[in-house]
């Protein structure tokens, strides 16, 4: 018995639909059909009228939640991909994201996004857009890496009273597996050291934890303890527990897949550096994407991202330093 | 309408004396399309107002106070200083605070109808309103189209002003009438003259009443003019005097006096004696709001989320 990454996920739907009468789902091919990637695969039929198809409207999809969240309901929306998202952004950072601050009222929503690359989907089906949803007040933004999380993050996010960012990678979907459904869980906003290690710090989030730890895997061989941080959650961010990392490292290498400017590898470098300059035997360094459009060939999309090996090589130059 | 007139000359007034932080938008010559609205629908529906909706958020039971705090920042008023002139409202009345996006609204008033379904809530209607330029953007056709997907008790106004800030009717969209766009919906649509109430009070009425008995999404469209700028600052000098002089440019306030003079349901000192009541109403209220005390950046929670427990990691680095 094996649960995935997208099976987590349809779990935690189907519980939330379950457990809470206010839960209902809506977006782009979400019902009869379960989703272009079958999130959300037969909870039409077990919770008829709550699994709604949505027109192609991203912008009235999300006005449509925030709507229905102010009336008391608990909307969980899904954009079929992470970048079709930027049609709604109004609706998110400007209503969704400002109506508590304005009006006291909480608006309680998640809006799912299943983000990053995979091979050969191209500069339109592979964005990671955690940053730019960051940069807004008003939003949670979580990034689950694994599938204990995956499911009990979303649990969360929906029980939350703000408005959720949930980025799910889509490479995590199919190959990321667990033994079994996750009894307890860590909460939103805490940050888990997925490696232990003394020589170096490497702060990574959703399908790049993973990426990491292979790289921790192969310095291993080559002598080297390296500690993995799992953001868990990139607003809020855990900062306590990043400084008490670097505190037994020393060194700092934070990686993400979306882009390099403005983002939230640069945010914490930013205050890693402010709070802990001293901790640092090294200057921090990042990796990110590289600083253009995903290319649609796996030769190059390999190469945009930052991989295993990338990391490695990163993480080594900082080590020898 | 006249409530409202006098309390958008009273803002204005404000304005002009240096007395209000931001802009004032006045509904000027829109008063008695909106004002039906507010008098048509009832406790219990959802209306998102635009910006020259000051008639109908008035008619629909917002508090005069409610305006003037939001225009002078009060904290004591529904926004506590941190949105100010149109952009307020009261959730819990089903009063929605508008952000500016224009068209934004509409969704969001979907979702409170559709949220009514799901919950079982029957018999209450959701309303907004929006100008000519309104109906340019992606939001309105989105949510238009969501509305008529879904068959959902919702009342669109449109004020035709002929005016998007500056920008003509002509540059701003190529179809006869914007009611017909209704059709390409499959929603029902109306076009009326905008600047006599009884014929406001008869589309709106019907269109509230339809929507309510289940037809669906009906769109109401009133030629009419902006009978001011965009806003305060701005002296609409770029208008055609024509449209001035012309039948969409009668101001709303003298035909609806005109009219209940005609039809000898008042006469010319019930209509001082109400001016004289409404301008009292407006001065006291305004002068007890002055005497409020300024937000204090010192009192103010700096965090924008709900969720107490994660203000302290959420928000600016420690």
């Amino acid at each position: 018995m094996s649960v995935t990454y997208l099976e987590a996920i349809r779990e935690a739907l189907g519980r939330a639909l379950a457990e809470d009468p206010r839960v209902f789902i809506y977006g782009q091919d979400v019902g009869q059909f379960g989703g272009a990637f079958k999130a959300t695969r037969n909870l039409q039929q077990q919770f008829p009228g709550r699994v709604l198809d949505a027109p192609i409207s991203e912008d009235a999809i999300t006005g449509l939640a925030v709507g229905a969240a102010i009336e008391g309901l608990r909307p969980v929306i899904e954009m079929q991909f992470a970048d079709f998202s930027t049609v709604a952004i109004n609706q998110i950072v400007n209503q969704a994201a400002t109506l508590y601050w304005r009006t006291n009222t909480p608006c309680p929503l998640v809006v799912r996004l299943p983000c990053g690359g995979t091979s050969g989907s191209g500069p339109f089906h592979s964005q990671n857009l955690e940053a730019i949803y960051a940069h807004w007040p008003g939003l949670i933004v979580l990034t689950p890496a694994t599938v204990e999380d995956a499911y009990s993050m979303l649990l969360e996010a929906i029980a939350l009273d703000d408005p959720v960012i949930f980025c799910e990678h889509k490479l995590l979907y199919y190959h990321l597996k667990a033994g079994a459904l996750p009894t307890e869980a860590m909460p939103v906003g805490k940050a888990r050291i997925a490696r232990a290690g003394r020589d170096m710090t490497i702060v990574a989030y959703s399908a790049m934890v993973h990426e990491a730890l292979a790289a921790a895997t192969e310095l291993a061989t080559e002598g080297w303890q390296v500690e993995v941080v799992d953001l868990r959650s990139v607003k809020p961010l855990d900062t306590d527990t990043l400084i008490a990392s670097v505190a037994r490292t020393g060194r700092l290498l934070c990686v993400g897949e979306s882009w390099p400017w403005g983002g939230v590898t640069a945010e914490v470098i930013a205050r890693v550096a402010a709070e802990g300059l001293h901790l640092l035997d090294a200057p921090p360094q990042r990796l990110n994407a590289r600083d253009t459009p995903v290319p649609y060939h796996p030769n190059l999309w390999a190469a945009h991202r930052p991989t295993a090996r990338a990391i490695a090589e990163t993480a080594r130059k900082l080590l020898n330093q | 309408m006249l409530l409202s007139r006098v309390l958008e000359e009273k803002m204005a007034s404000l304005y002009r004396g240096g007395k209000i932080h931001g802009g004032v938008f006045l509904g000027r010559g829109q008063e008695a399309f909106s004002v039906a609205l507010g008098l048509h629908l009832r406790k219990g529906d959802v209306f998102a107002p635009n910006i020259r909706d000051m008639a109908g958020r008035l008619a629909f039971g917002e508090p005069v106070i409610d305006a003037v705090r939001t225009y002078l920042g009060s904290p004591l008023g529904p926004m506590r200083g941190r949105d100010g002139n149109v952009h307020r409202g009261r959730l819990a009345d089903g009063l929605l605070p508008m952000i500016s996006h224009l068209g934004a609204m509409i969704s969001v008033v979907n979702g409170v109808l559709f949220a009514r379904r799901l919950k079982g809530v029957t018999g209450t209607v959701g309303a907004t309103c929006l100008g000519d330029g309104g109906t340019s953007t992606g939001a309105f056709h989105e949510a238009l189209n969501q509305a008529a997907v879904e068959k959902l008790p919702l009342v669109l106004l449109v004020a035709n002003n002929q005016y998007a800030y500056s920008t003509p009717n002509e540059r701003q969209f190529a179809c006869r009438s914007l009611a017909d766009r209704a059709a390409g919906y499959g929603v029902a649509g109306v076009e009326i003259d905008g600047t006599h109430p009884a014929h406001c009070l008869e589309a709106v009425g019907r269109a509230v009443a339809r929507a309510r008995a289940g037809a669906g999404p009906q769109l109401v469209v009133a030629n009419l003019l902006r009978l001011c700028g965009h806003g305060e600052h701005d002296d609409g000098s770029y208008m055609d005097h024509g449209l001035k002089a012309g039948p969409v440019g009668r101001d709303c306030l003298k035909v609806s006096e005109e009219w209940l003079l005609a039809e000898g349901w008042a006469d010319a000192g019930a209509l001082a004696g109400w001016r004289e009541a409404a301008v009292r109403e407006v001065e006291t209220v305004v002068a007890t709001v002055q005497r409020e005390p300024a937000p204090d950046p010192f009192e103010e929670e700096w965090f924008a989320i709900a969720t107490r427990s994660l203000a302290d990691t959420h928000g600016e680095a420690a």
